[in-house]
């Protein structure tokens, strides 16, 4: 038996982050309340919102003219809760189950776990939304896809978003343990507000506006608003979220390699569990 | 110019905020030999192990593994090293043969099959590789063990307590096959343990620590002599409590 292995601490191993997705993969199909509870909220959102939708569009003219808006922004706004959740969930799996110190003592490096998290988290996404938007296009008659390209970029953007605040909040708990857990949970809902998923921008006091505008979602979640009620794809909107993203992702990156750093000084990798 | 110890601890220092659990620290291990860390709790010998491992980034001094400096250059050399530990669990929910699959990956491991079909063999867990590992019993879990950390045939293998809460059969059954494993890889392993049967049988190297400090290190036969004592938990008492060393004049 020999052992192949790639020096250098930045070399990527697809075999290794294949291994990881491989564990996921595994840890996924090996319970069905998880696979479940993957279906389960999107569906009860859009199912609710679809109705509310429904009322307000036959009560009020400009609605029935925005016609999807509500439904669009649940499915939207799924995409970035899921895509985090996704992400912090595979995480959350290895502090749960004592298992990150046999990863950090393994060859694995930490972008390594990082691109499998991210791509695990597209995985839970599909897994959980994509029977939730045949289902808006059975229950509603509002077909995402037909929103084409511009769903490519909401996708992309509000993708982005979500690895950059998992990764972040993974080093947080790497940093501070369990107890920093709830953070994995809430912290989008903070973003739900400030991002205008359901109503303009314009909606806010003016002195909120300018946060709004420095977050990524914002312009997904407008630019949406554009395509459903002025059938106009604003690509401008999509290039500005592009740039906050890069920022953000950046951060997201830099701050976790930090905290790991900060982690091994304070030996918090030996102190995780249950 | 001699080859470099497979491990050496040069100085090693590790203060938590102002709490030093390991306090300048030196040792290096020969190749192929089985060395016992002893000492009570808080001793600093998980802390002196997770550094070697590059889990705990040092205050200061050096650790290097494999002619490697950890934590820098760890990637050079941790597929060539393994470890078992109480502070970690292999994952509950998988089957054995899942973890082992995901764990021989992540060692780059050629020819994963054969090797986990061996394991199986070795460690008697073939009819168990389909099982999910959170349904074993503690000795079947700690095989399991016992096979991640031996699944890329480590040169380096850090033991933290291996058998402990085993029965005495499968503890037995467990230091018998570390012994064969080390004997046939010319392993070296650092093996810290509470059981002092344990360290008299396996280690031809036994360092004891106290308060983050090395208080002795020797073969056991000479610690037994040194101390005038019959056993190494004898050993570990006067260590421990302070009796010290029993010189020639008081014999």
């Amino acid at each position: 038996m020999t052992v192949r292995h790639a020096e250098g601490a930045y070399s990527i191993s697809a075999q290794r982050v294949g291994a990881m997705m491989l564990r996921y993969w595994y840890l996924l199909r090996s319970s069905w309340p998880r696979l479940l509870d993957l279906v389960y909220w999107p569906t009860v959102q859009m199912v609710t919102w679809g109705f509310l939708q429904y009322y307000i569009a036959n009560n009020a003219g400009f609605f029935a003219r925005a016609g999807g808006t509500f439904i669009g922004a649940v499915l939207l706004w799924d995409i970035l809760f899921r895509g985090q959740l996704g992400f912090s969930i595979s995480f959350l799996e290895e502090m749960w189950s004592r298992n990150i110190g046999n990863l950090m003592m393994s060859p694995l490096r930490p972008i390594e776990l990082i691109v499998a998290l991210m791509a695990m988290s597209v995985v839970r996404l599909a897994v959980g939304a994509v029977p939730v938007t045949f289902l808006a296009i059975a229950f509603f008659g509002f077909n995402l896809y037909g929103l084409g390209l511009a769903l490519v970029a909401f996708f992309f953007n509000l993708m982005l978003t979500s690895w950059a605040i998992g990764i972040f909040v993974s080093g947080l708990i790497l940093r501070n343990g369990m107890g920093a857990e709830n953070l994995a949970w809430s912290i989008m809902f903070l973003f739900m507000p400030l991002t205008c998923v359901y109503y303009p921008v314009t909606t806010l006091p003016v002195w909120l506006q300018p946060v709004a505008w420095a977050l990524p979602p914002t312009y997904v979640f407008e630019g949406m608003r554009e395509l459903l009620i002025h059938h106009a794809f604003r690509g401008d909107l999509m290039l500005d979220s592009l740039a906050l993203n890069a920022v953000l992702f950046a951060a997201g990156l830099f701050g976790f390699l930090k905290l790991l750093e900060s982690a091994r000084r304070h030996g918090s990798l030996m102190q995780t569990g249950e | 110019m001699p080859p470099s110890p497979p491990i050496a601890v040069e100085r090693l220092v590790k203060i938590y905020k102002t709490i030093p659990a390991v306090d300048g620290i030196s040792f290096s291990l020969a190749p192929g030999s089985i060395t016992g860390l002893l000492g009570g709790n808080g001793a600093g010998k998980t802390t002196t192990i997770a550094t070697i491992m590059g889990l705990i980034t040092p205050t200061s001094g050096r650790v290097t593994v494999l002619g490697a400096d950890l934590p820098k250059q760890r990637y050079r050399v941790l597929h060539r090293m393994n470890f078992e530990s109480p502070y970690v669990e292999v994952p509950m929910r998988l089957t054995v043969r899942h973890n082992m699959t995901v764990f021989g990956k992540l060692y780059g491991v050629e020819d994963l099959r054969g090797r986990i079909a061996e394991l199986g063999r070795q460690l008697d867990l073939t009819d168990l590789l389909d099982r999910p590992t959170g349904r074993l019993s503690a000795g079947q879990k700690t095989r399991v063990s016992l096979a991640k950390a031996l699944i890329n045939n480590p040169e380096v293998l850090l033991l933290d307590e291996p058998t402990a809460s085993l029965d005495p059969d499968t503890a037995d059954w467990v230091r018998a096959h570390l012994e064969r494993y080390c004997h046939e890889h010319q392993a070296t392993v650092l093996l810290a343990s509470h059981n002092m049967a344990e360290v008299e049988r396996l280690c031809q190297r036994v360092i004891i620590m106290k308060r983050g400090r090395i208080e002795d290190d020797d073969a056991p036969e000479k610690l037994l002599a040194r101390y005038g004592r019959r056993t190494l938990e004898e050993v570990f008492l006067d260590v421990a409590r302070g009796s010290g060393v029993v010189t020639e004049a008081a014999q």
